[in-house]
C-alpha cells in the first residue's frame, strides 16, 4: 500500500484554524501541523490532548527537595556534626533554616532541568538531529497541514482546496 | 445594580451585635488592679502552670522587661537581702501580668481593627496598580475593588480613635506613649525624636487622609467617566494612581514602623514594611476574589468568567508565596546571625507562641501552595473559598503574631475577646462592603479596557 499524504499549504493563521476545524468536521485525520510560530489555539482546535509536563515538573521537584534534604542531613547531622559557628547541628530541624536556600534550589533545579529535558525527549529533539520540515517554507511564513490519503486521493484534494489552501501537494511517504 | 441581600444585612448585624458583646465582656472581665490579678494567678498555680510561666514571663516579654529588669539587677547589687528581693519581684511579676491582661481586650481589638482596614488598602493598591498597569483582564472587577475599600474610610476612624485612645493611656500597648517607661529606658529615649506622641498621630492623620482621599477621588472620577464623552477622567485616575502608588509605598512603610513595629520599640527590622505589605495585600487580593465569587454566585456579574477567576487565583497564589519569602528572609537572617538584641523578637514568639508563629506558615503558605499550584483548581469555586478562607485566617494570625507577643505576651489566648473583635470588624466590613456595591452598577461603562475585560480568556 502507498503511504501518500497531502499538503495542504496556508499563508495565514486564521484560514488555517478554519481548515483545521473544517478538516476535523469533515472527520479527516490530520497527522500533523507545521507552523513557523505557536497558533494560539490550534492544539484545542486540533483536538490535542493536554501536557503532562507541568506534572513531570512538580514531581521532579520534589524529588529535588528529597535530594537536597537528604545531602544536606547526610552530610551537615549525620556523617560529621562540627559545631560551626555555634550552629546546632543536632538534629535537622534544629539547623533546617540554614538549609533551606539550598532546599529551593535544588527543587527548582531539579524541576527545571528534568523537565526540559523530559520535553527534549518527548518531542525527539537532540543535536544532529535531522530536520523533518516538509517544506523549507513552513519556518518562515507558510502554515501546513499534512493529512493521510486512504484511497480519496481526489475528493481531499477538492476539499483542501475549498479551504483556502495556497497550494495543495499530494505526496508519496517512504 | 446590586441589592444588598437582606439576609446577608441581617447576617453582617448579628455579627456586628454578638462582637460587640463579646468586646464588652472582654473589657468587663480583664482584671481593675493588681489584687484580682494576685487571686487569678494564685488559681491558676492550683491548676498548675502558674508558676512555669513565671520565669518565662520575665525572661521573653523583651520590650516591656527591659526596664524592670535594670531595676532589678540594681535590687540585687544594693540589698543582697533575698527575701525582699523575692518580695519585689514577686510585685514587679504581678504588676506585669497585670498590664498583659488589661492590654489583652486592647490588644484583641487593635490586631482586628488594622486587620481589616489594612485588608481594604491591600485592595486598595491592588486597584491602582491595575490602573497603572492598564491591565486589560480586571477593570470588570474595579467596582467590586471599590466597594472593597469603601471599608477603607471608616475602618480608618475607627482606628484613628484607637490610636488616640492609645495616646491617652486608655490601654498600654505602646510601652514608649508611657512617659514612666521612656524615663528609665535609655533605648527609648534616643528613639523618643520619632516616637513621640505628636507626631506619631500627625503622620498617622496624614497617611490616613491621603489614602482616603486617593480613594474618594478615584471612586469619583470612575462614576465621572462612565458620564463623560472623552477619556478625560480615565487619564486623570491613571495620573492619580500612580501618584498614590508613590505615597503608599512611603508611607506604607513608615505605617508598618508606626502602628506594628513599635509595639516593640526596642527591635527594629528594615525588611519589616515589605513583610506586612506583602500580608495585607495578599489579604486583599484574596478578598476581591471571595466577594467576586460570592457576587457571581448570585448571578450579579455576567462579564466574570472563569479566567478572570483564575487571574485572581494565580495572584493569591504568587503572593503568598512572596509573603513566605519576606517572612524567611526576616527569620532566617535574624536567626542566622543571632545578635541578642534582635533574635529576642523570635525567642519570644518561638517559645511563647509556637502555634501561631508556625501554624501562619503553614496556612499562608503550605496550604494555598499545594491548593492553588493546580491550573484547574484555580478554577474550581469551593476550592478556592476553602484556600481563600485558610488564607485570610492565616494573615489575621500572622498580625497576631507581630501585635499579640509586645502587648500580652505569655497571656495571649484566642478567646472571647479576640474572637468577638474579628466578628465584628467582619460585620461591619461586610456591611460596609456590599452597601457601597449596591450603590452603583457593578460594570464600569466606558473603561477604554472594558470591551477587552469583558471578553478576557486564558
Amino acid at each position: 500500500m502507498s503511504n501518500k499524504v497531502i499538503y495542504a499549504i496556508y499563508n495565514d493563521d486564521d484560514i488555517l484554524m478554519d481548515a483545521v476545524k473544517k478538516t476535523r468536521a469533515a472527520h479527516h485525520h490530520i497527522e500533523e501541523v507545521f507552523t513557523p510560530f505557536p497558533v494560539h489555539g490550534l492544539d484545542k482546535a486540533m483536538g490535542l490532548a493536554p501536557t503532562r509536563l507541568a506534572i513531570c515538573s512538580f514531581i521532579y521537584g520534589l524529588c529535588g527537595l528529597s535530594f537536597a534534604t537528604w545531602m544536606m542531613n547526610y552530610i551537615m547531622i549525620q556523617d560529621w556534626p562540627q559545631d560551626i559557628g555555634g550552629k546546632p547541628s543536632f538534629s535537622y530541624i534544629d539547623n533546617m533554616p540554614s538549609f533551606v536556600p539550598i532546599m529551593f534550589e535544588e527543587t527548582v533545579f531539579f524541576a527545571a532541568h528534568l523537565m526540559v529535558i523530559t520535553f527534549y525527549m518527548r518531542s525527539r529533539m537532540w543535536p544532529f538531529k535531522e530536520a523533518e520540515n516538509p517544506d523549507v517554507r513552513t519556518t518562515d511564513d507558510h502554515f501546513l497541514m499534512e493529512v493521510a490519503i486512504n484511497n480519496n486521493e481526489e475528493e481531499l484534494v477538492s476539499f483542501f482546496e475549498g479551504t483556502g489552501a495556497v497550494e495543495v501537494k499530494v505526496i508519496e511517504k517512504h | 445594580m446590586y441589592t444588598f441581600s437582606s439576609k446577608l444585612k441581617t447576617f453582617s448585624f448579628v455579627l456586628m451585635a454578638v462582637g460587640l458583646l463579646g468586646i464588652g465582656y472582654g473589657f468587663l472581665t480583664a482584671p481593675k488592679n493588681i489584687q484580682e490579678v494576685e487571686a487569678l494567678l494564685a488559681a491558676e498555680s492550683h491548676g498548675g502552670h502558674g508558676e512555669g510561666n513565671h520565669e518565662a514571663a520575665s525572661v521573653a516579654h523583651g520590650s516591656e522587661t527591659t526596664h524592670e529588669a535594670v531595676s532589678a539587677d540594681h535590687a540585687k547589687a544594693d540589698a543582697g537581702k533575698h527575701e525582699a528581693k523575692a518580695e519585689s519581684e514577686h510585685k514587679e511579676h504581678l504588676e506585669h501580668v497585670f498590664h498583659q491582661l488589661s492590654n489583652k481586650p486592647w490588644a484583641a481589638l487593635y490586631v482586628a481593627c488594622i486587620f481589616f482596614m489594612l485588608i481594604s488598602l491591600g485592595t486598595l493598591a491592588f486597584y491602582a496598580i491595575q490602573q497603572v498597569a492598564q491591565a486589560g483582564w480586571s477593570p470588570v472587577l474595579f467596582r467590586v475593588m471599590q466597594g472593597i475599600t469603601a471599608y477603607l474610610p471608616v475602618g480608618s476612624v475607627i482606628f484613628f480613635i484607637i490610636l488616640v485612645l492609645c495616646g491617652l493611656h486608655f490601654n498600654h500597648l505602646f510601652i514608649w506613649l508611657d512617659p514612666e517607661v521612656v524615663k528609665h529606658d535609655e533605648l527609648i529615649q534616643t528613639k523618643s525624636g520619632f516616637l513621640n506622641f505628636p507626631f506619631w498621630i500627625v503622620r498617622a492623620a496624614i497617611f490616613l487622609a491621603g489614602w482616603n482621599a486617593y480613594r474618594y477621588f478615584s471612586r469619583k472620577n470612575c462614576l465621572a467617566q462612565d458620564e463623560s464623552n472623552d477619556n478625560s477622567f480615565y487619564k486623570k485616575n491613571f495620573n492619580y494612581s500612580a501618584g498614590f502608588l508613590v505615597f503608599f509605598i512611603v508611607t506604607e512603610s513608615i505605617m508598618s514602623w508606626d502602628w506594628i513595629m513599635s509595639i516593640d520599640p526596642h527591635w527594629f527590622s528594615t525588611l519589616f514594611g515589605w513583610y506586612v505589605f506583602a500580608s495585607f495585600f495578599v489579604s486583599g487580593i484574596t478578598m476581591i476574589c471571595m466577594v467576586t465569587v460570592y457576587l457571581k454566585s448570585r448571578g450579579y456579574l455576567e462579564n466574570v468568567n472563569s479566567s478572570h477567576i483564575h487571574d485572581l487565583a494565580k495572584f493569591m497564589f504568587g503572593i503568598s508565596i512572596f509573603w513566605t519569602y519576606l517572612w524567611f528572609s526576616q527569620f532566617m537572617l535574624i536567626w542566622y546571625a543571632d545578635i541578642p538584641e534582635e533574635i529576642t523578637y523570635f525567642i519570644t514568639r518561638i517559645q511563647e507562641f509556637r502555634v501561631p508563629f508556625f501554624g501562619a506558615v503553614v496556612m499562608n503558605f503550605l496550604f494555598p501552595v499545594l491548593i492553588l499550584i493546580n491550573t484547574d483548581f484555580k478554577r474550581i469555586t469551593w476550592i478556592l473559598v476553602m484556600a481563600g478562607i485558610v488564607i485570610l485566617l492565616g494573615h489575621y494570625v500572622d498580625f497576631f503574631n507581630m501585635i499579640m507577643p509586645g502587648t500580652v505576651g505569655n497571656s495571649w489566648f484566642i478567646g472571647v475577646p479576640e474572637i468577638a473583635s474579628v466578628l465584628f470588624f467582619l460585620g461591619l466590613f461586610i456591611f460596609v462592603v456590599f452597601s457601597a456595591l449596591s450603590k452603583v452598577p457593578l460594570v464600569a461603562k466606558r473603561n477604554p479596557f472594558i470591551e477587552e475585560s469583558k471578553h478576557f480568556h486564558y
